[in-house]
């Protein structure tokens, strides 16, 4: 798959976006910051799939987040992450 | 003298099914289930079939795919690249969603969760446990997992990553737990009896052989 926008490795931010509708990006992981570790595969579009609309295939990625990065306050050691699989038009690079 | 002919306090009433209220979405699931059976979408017989399917998966499957993965390297590599033609091998049939394996290792303990909803590979290990399911295990496991964790019993070193994959999407997850130390030498069959459900949910550690 060569018309991925984004690499292993590439550092990305999750759009803070909160439009209505069926969407597989949870709010807390909205403005976060991570690392893309991997691409799923190229899924149809869930947020128009949910309303039998013609959905487009969209990459879906697997990116790490620090969790000390996801929350403030979290009380575990550095080293801990999280992964969430988001797609791809709700990534943009981290610059 | 029949068993209830005896004159101690009553038994506490076990409520029925039916004695619970009947909710607008049950009204809705039931007239949509009706009318795919009457308009010939499927049949009764084939929806008990699919509902006797899914309720037939268990833990034991997952438990015979990673017992194979502990004992077999190769198999290991072609799980961790793809669940859902690996177990093929096996003769168990996951279904179409794509399964991702995440390995355990000396570094690295991974746990699932779906804070969405309840995304779980169902069609692997079978149904998920009630807990998977509720608001305070999918808003908990995401921003204190290591608390969840003792609450199950398993304290993890410090010095490892705690990984927790939220299945937001088109996959489902399952954990491939480390091998127990101690079960050198043991066959495939007796390494399944270590391999728990809540071992590939990632909250607990498989057995130990003591």
């Amino acid at each position: 798959m060569s018309d991925l926008e984004f690499q292993n490795g590439d550092r990305v931010r999750v759009h803070t976006w909160y439009p209505p509708g069926h969407v597989r990006t949870p709010y807390f992981i909205r403005g976060c910051n991570g690392t893309v570790i991997g691409c799923a595969g190229v899924y149809e579009n869930p947020e128009k799939l949910a309303y039998g609309q013609d959905a487009e295939h969209r990459p879906l990625y697997r990116v790490q987040f620090k969790q000390a990065d996801v929350w403030q306050d979290y009380q575990g050691p550095e080293q801990d992450t999280l992964v969430v699989d988001i797609y791809e038009h709700w990534l943009e690079p981290d610059t | 003298m029949s068993p209830h002919d005896h004159d101690h306090e009553p038994h506490p009433y076990q409520p029925d099914i039916e004695d619970a209220p009947f909710t607008e979405r049950m009204v809705m699931a039931q007239a949509v289930e009706e009318l795919l059976i009457e308009k010939g979408v499927f049949t009764a017989d084939q929806m008990r079939a699919q509902i006797e399917s899914v309720d037939s998966r268990t833990p034991a499957m997952g438990a015979q795919v990673i017992a194979r993965a502990w004992t077999d390297p190769e198999f290991k590599a072609r799980l961790l690249e793809d669940v859902n033609a690996a177990t093929e091998e096996l003769g168990i049939d996951a279904g179409h969603i794509p399964i991702r394996a995440v390995e355990n290792t000396e570094d690295v303990h991974n746990v699932i969760v779906c804070t969405l909803c309840s995304c779980y590979p169902r069609l692997l290990i079978g149904l998920p446990p009630d807990w998977y399911k509720s608001r305070a295990y999918r808003s908990r496991t995401i921003k204190e997992p290591r608390t969840v964790l003792s609450e199950f019993g398993t304290e993890l070193p410090e010095d490892i990553e705690v990984r927790v994959h939220d299945s937001t999407a088109d996959l489902r997850y399952m954990v491939l737990p480390r091998r127990p130390d101690g079960t050198d030498g043991w066959d495939e069959e007796a390494l399944q009896g270590l391999v728990t459900r809540d071992s590939m949910i990632g909250v607990s550690l498989p057995k130990s052989p003591d």
